[in-house]
């Protein structure tokens, strides 16, 4: 019992970075725009908000820091997808190498400066990012350490989450955005202003994936620098997406069960379960085949694929 | 006009991109000629099975899997070893070309990364990682002029390409002394990159098992795998399970200190690997199992030197000082010192070989045989099971 809670502790830490990037190419890919680069984004972020807070010891300005600068990464990604017309994959994919070999860049020329041989985030910071405790309520035994225990950018992640959730359905400026992502012709002619649309959007998806990233240098590798500490989270978050349904409601259970199938090996009795290794870290991609398949084969079921995604809109050829 | 532009700026990225991969790489110098130095030098004075390479003549290639500059890992501890042998042979920096970022499962950029080191020419190639092995042996045949000498792995053809590794377990079997001391919960963590078939990760885990259980006989090892070398999340990960299974000190064998840090947020202790952690984290970090590559390259750069170059394989261990723990943190039990001094002389002066004499495993059967040990190849290649006290769970 002692260890499921815990085990379920682990599958949310685990799953909270790939909620900020799920949650962000979920605006992304409702514009139409499929960002590939989202690994790149993170990198980024998680490169511009360490630095950010291990030169200010100051955790919301590093923070900002990160989401700003997952937000300039993805302005230049629309900047050609949207303005320009490149083509979309091949741009995502450059900007996630570009965003490992800019963050890699940062960290060695830093690295190389510190007199320690190592960067390591101030207490003052490491203490802020660390499980929050309420007096009183995070005290509670089994509630107390499911709900009230985690870091505050778990509870930053679900309240991203919602408010995406409600912002694509329930506000006109959502509703016009999933317009653009189906149809941007129709769109157009209804008077929403496509590329001010697009640009907004897929901006503000990569300012969340930013977030995501400082979670990967900060918490994960706990405040110390190391290079490619993203680590590839970036892509499963893509991957998530079709597994979310392009629903934020849908990132949030689907980031954290991905989170509990990436940390079962770890917990799973091994006594009792004698599988290889290898086993488990196929499931979270034996899962999303899976999903893939029952949500292709229930034809009345939704499926919230924007229609134009992954197409340019010329609107001289309209 | 637009399509032109974006085209324009996405190969501007790439470019950006290029500019950062190769920042480190050192321009590329004319290839100088070797042989006639190498004749009036002297070669074949001893032993030596190549000619004699003048110092002043000697270009080093590095083939790195990684960035040097990581951290705290693999790749930064065969660097600063490249660095120590630069200082101690007294080399410049344009007689050495680093090719960081190899992957070691690419055979064309593991090939395409020596054949640029030749051409820029380096008569020495030092590939530190598993992977490359198969490549520079066909090189080796291709280019029997130049000396390659591969790091980890089995192969060599006793001329011009030998292999090099170090008996890391005898450093492991001391920080094992100092975890099982350390230990109030008699659990000690350990985070393996690679599972029971890799004779590698799993020699580490029983010397120090071994080495715990020598000291104090109750406590049990767990063992965590992340089935990979370089796994940022899943390396904390496995630490943090770990400690909530009650482990109170979490050794490693992983490249990121990540395992350290974990250990020092919830309270507990830890053993770092590769380089001194206890930078990374100084509230956990008993000691660290580092290597000292330099004590190697220093030999065999100097031994191409004075043409002694043999071509055999290199296996050091503590008595060359390849392989050694970071000075003991003030955070280890009372009578550490002492007990890891007794064992470190047990290993350098009484011959002493970790995996001597009748060994139990944890699945109740016996390796090994009274008044002998295990033989370097069946601990480098035949390691398959673990000692008594470890718990895979």
């Amino acid at each position: 019992m002692d260890m499921l809670i815990k085990f379920l502790v682990a599958a949310v830490g685990a799953g909270t970075p790939l909620l900020f990037g799920t949650t962000g190419e979920i605006l992304t890919e409702k514009t139409g725009h499929l960002n590939l680069g989202v690994e790149g984004m993170m990198s980024i972020g998680a490169c511009i908000g360490f630095m950010v807070g291990y030169y200010s010891d100051n955790f919301v300005l590093a923070l900002c820091f990160a989401a700003l600068s997952g937000a300039f990464s993805a302005l230049i990604y629309a900047f050609l997808t949207v303005t320009l017309m490149a083509n979309q994959n091949v741009t995502g994919l450059t900007l996630t190498i570009f965003g490992i070999g800019f963050a890699n860049f940062i960290g060695i020329f830093v690295l190389n400066k510190s007199p320690e041989g190592t960067l390591k985030l101030p207490e003052k910071i490491t203490a802020a990012m660390r499980g929050i405790h309420i007096q009183g309520v995070s005290d509670l035994p089994v509630v107390g350490e499911l709900l009230f225990s985690y870091s505050p950018f778990v509870y930053i992640g679900i309240f991203i989450a919602i408010v995406s959730a409600y912002y694509l359905n329930h506000t006109k400026a959502g509703l016009g955005l999933k317009a653009v992502g189906e149809n941007p012709g129709a769109a157009d002619a209804a008077g929403i202003k496509v590329t001010r649309v697009k640009y907004l959007n897929i901006i503000l998806g990569g300012a969340i994936c930013g977030i995501g990233g400082v979670y990967c240098s900060m918490i994960i590798n706990g405040g110390v620098w190391i290079s490619d500490n993203v680590g590839g989270l970036g892509w499963i978050a893509v991957a998530l997406v079709i597994f979310a349904n392009w629903q934020p409601s849908m990132a949030i259970l689907g980031s954290f069960v991905f989170g509990a199938l990436r940390v079962l090996k770890y917990y799973i009795p091994q006594s009792i379960f004698p599988f290889p290794i290898a086993f488990y870290d196929m499931l979270p991609f034996l899962m999303t085949a899976l999903v893939l398949v029952i949500s292709s084969m229930r034809k009345s079921s939704r499926i919230n694929l924007p229609a134009s995604l992954g197409l340019n809109y010329y609107r001289e050829e309209r | 006009m637009k399509k032109f532009l974006s085209l324009l700026a996405v190969l501007a990225m790439v470019v950006s991109l290029c500019a950062c991969g190769n920042n480190q790489a050192p321009a590329a110098d004319t290839v100088q000629s070797t042989d006639d130095s190498g004749a009036e030098t002297g070669a074949q004075t001893a032993a030596g099975v190549m000619p004699a390479i003048a110092k002043e003549d000697i270009k080093v290639g590095v083939i790195h899997i990684t960035d040097p500059a990581e951290g705290s890992g693999y790749t930064y501890t065969h660097d600063l070893g490249i660095q120590g042998m630069q200082k101690n042979i007294g080399l410049e920096d344009s007689q050495i070309v680093r090719k960081n970022n190899v992957n070691d499962s690419d055979a064309t950029a593991i090939e395409n990364a020596i054949r640029e080191c030749i051409e820029e020419g380096c008569n020495v190639i030092f590939a530190t990682s598993w992977g490359f092995m198969d490549t520079c042996e066909a090189l080796a045949d291709e280019f029997p002029e130049v000396i390659f000498s591969h790091g980890t792995g089995y192969k060599s053809n006793g001329t011009n390409f030998n292999n090099y590794f170090g008996r890391i377990y005898q450093a492991r079997y001391l920080a094992g002394i100092a975890a099982g001391l350390k230990t109030e919960s008699n659990k000690l963590g350990y985070v393996a990159a690679m599972g029971q078939d890799n004779s590698e990760v799993t020699g580490g885990i029983n010397a120090f098992a071994m080495g715990a259980y020598s000291v104090n006989p109750d406590c049990e090892v767990y063992v965590k795998v992340t089935n990979s070398w370089f796994d940022p999340e899943g390396e904390t990960q496995a630490a943090q399970a770990l400690v909530d299974l009650g482990c109170d000190v979490i050794a490693q064998h992983c490249d990121t200190p990540n395992p350290q840090t974990v250990a020092e947020q919830n309270g507990v202790w830890g053993v770092g690997y590769n380089s001194d952690m206890s930078k990374d984290a100084p509230g956990a970090v008993l000691t660290s199992v580092m290597w000292d590559w330099s004590v190697y390259y220093t030999f065999a750069v100097q031994s191409i030197i004075d043409g002694t170059w043999s071509g055999e394989n290199y296996f050091g261990g503590m008595n060359e000082g390849l392989v050694t723990i970071a000075p003991l943190s003030d955070l280890c039990a009372d009578g550490t010192q002492e007990a890891v001094e007794a064992a470190r002389n047990q290993i350098t002066k009484e011959g002493f070989n970790v995996f001597d004499g009748v060994i139990e495993t944890n699945d109740g059967s016996t390796v090994g045989a009274d008044g002998s040990t295990l033989s370097d190849g069946e601990i480098t290649g035949s390691m398959n099971w673990y000692f008594k006290n470890v718990v895979v769970k």
